[in-house]
């Protein structure tokens, strides 16, 4: 089995076979972060840049503690005390920092496209943490693990995903990813926040909620962006909360053992109520716990390359 | 170009060779206090496993075995393609044991470097010894074997493979010509 990918840019592009060899993998990391020595030299003197255009904890600890686990060198560099604010493009921006040599580029930035754009050219292997509103593989890679986990397959499993499904790069790299695994995805929000044209990718769309959720395995809220678009395309929250926020009478048409699921940072009492967020189903923190696991797999597998492979 | 196979070791051959390894184990630990087996994949994982039986069959006690896993402490990682993990699985903490490692066929020396590193973040063991079932030669580090099954002169570009038959036993040693 081979990893034929120098560049981690988003799920649609990874066959069933490429999935199901990150999640193997990251299976084996697992157990090495369950150990008292939480690190293995395996990218011992390779030299990782995290390049953030947008604010992130979460993922950008995530990638962090995975780098420094595999013994990489990591580098962070966020928008806002870089040169950036200075007025450099994305491209020189890339462009000085491949000078130095890095081996592998993470980068999140808030315009769709932007880590395939570097890695058309740079050199060095780019993984994507989150373009605009196109894809964020790592995440959605989290997910099928932490489904896996619990549910031992992916095939055959209805995921439902519900809130701004236009808008989430989360939402889109889920799709390509649980439907290349064959499970069915299904999709709800409210009308503003569903694209046109998406159950051309496979995903089955509902208007209301709750024919969303019934008979579900695995029930994905997203996060409103109150601090981007979610305003304006939303009446009120109270509205939102109660038409497309999960509490537990909606959860109960779920499969009993559906798992709950949030990509983080949640709402509290918008799209998830905290009866539900912290009740015995959701699997979110299990989520977190699981990313370190799954960027290990990701860096260690474009790491692997051979030269003449690239 | 054809390639021509030699059998080096066939089942009972193996067999007898695991169990005079098996001997030489407890003679040499004086018993099977504090010892432990670990295998490293693929095939080392399953000697251990037989290992473990023909000695437990010799003193009547069992002994815990593992699998260590040495892929992430590879020096060639950036020379060959990607190979799936395995998982590391110790049923024990190292700390204080005596550790057998168990390969299959003893080559550069790489692989058990790596196996002492990999062991060593996991505890560290009151020693380490290694046992295997075939040594080729052609060593590129100082490290040396204290059971081996059989020595088996190799030119480098010759190939020695190890079958396991369906129950995971070893059935037989090939050496393979280019």
């Amino acid at each position: 089995m081979t990893f034929r990918h120098k560049h981690i840019l988003g799920t649609r592009r990874f066959s069933e076979q490429d999935i199901t060899l990150i999640l193997d993998t990251a299976e084996s990391f697992k157990e090495i972060n369950a150990r008292e020595i939480k690190k293995v030299p395996t990218l011992r003197g390779k030299t990782v840049v995290n390049l953030f255009f947008e604010a992130s904890t979460r993922t950008r600890t995530s990638f962090e503690i995975a780098e420094k686990r595999l013994s990489a060198d990591a580098v962070n560099i966020s928008a806002s005390s870089s040169s950036v604010v200075k007025g450099e493009t994305l491209e020189d921006t890339a462009k000085n920092i491949e000078a130095m040599h890095p081996d592998i580029i993470v980068i999140r930035h808030a315009a769709s496209g932007a880590a395939d754009y570097l890695a058309s050219r740079l050199n060095c292997s780019v993984i994507n943490a989150g373009d605009g509103a196109h894809e964020h593989p790592s995440q959605a890679l989290l997910d099928l693990f932490t489904i896996r986990q619990h549910k031992k397959r992916l095939k055959g499993l209805t995921v439902t995903i519900v809130g701004d499904i236009a808008h989430s790069r989360v939402a889109r790299s889920n799709l390509f990813a649980l439907t290349t695994m064959g499970a069915q995805v299904r999709v709800a929000g409210p009308g503003t926040m569903i694209p046109p044209g998406i159950e051309k990718l496979g995903a089955e769309v509902f208007t209301r909620m709750e024919d969303a959720l019934r008979g579900a395995d695995v029930v994905m809220m997203l996060r409103i962006q109150l601090e981007r678009q979610g305003r304006h395309l939303l009446p009120s929250l109270r509205e939102y909360a109660r038409f497309h926020g999960l509490n537990r009478e909606k959860l109960a048409l779920a499969q009993k053992d559906a798992l709950v699921m949030h990509p983080g940072p949640m709402n509290r009492g918008v799209e998830i109520a905290s009866e539900v967020a912290d009740g015995p189903q959701n699997v979110i923190l299990e989520q977190v716990e699981n990313g370190v696991s799954v960027r290990m797999a990701l860096l260690y597998l474009v790491s692997g390359l051979a030269p003449e492979n690239t | 170009m054809t390639s021509s196979e030699t059998i080096l070791l066939d089942k009972a051959a193996i067999r007898r060779a695991l169990t005079r390894i098996s001997h030489e184990i407890l003679e040499k630990n004086k018993g099977t206090e504090n010892l432990v087996l670990l295998g490293i994949p693929t095939g080392g994982d399953h000697l251990a496993a037989e290992l473990a039986a023909i000695i437990a069959q010799i003193e009547g006690e069992e002994i815990p075995y593992g699998v260590l896993d040495i892929t992430l402490y590879r020096d060639d990682l950036a020379h060959k393609t990607i190979r799936p993990l395995r998982k590391t699985d110790l049923p024990f903490s190292p700390d204080g044991k005596r550790v057998v490692l168990v390969d299959e066929v003893l080559f550069t020396g790489r692989t058990i470097r790596a196996a002492m590193d990999a062991l060593m973040d996991l505890g560290r063991p009151c020693n380490i010894q290694l046992a295997v079932l075939i040594d080729r030669g052609h060593r590129e580090l100082p490290i040396r074997p204290d059971y081996v099954g059989r020595n088996v002169p190799t030119s480098h570009e010759e190939e020695v493979h190890v079958d396991f038959d369906r129950d995971l036993k070893a059935c037989a040693v090939r050496l393979v010509k280019p």
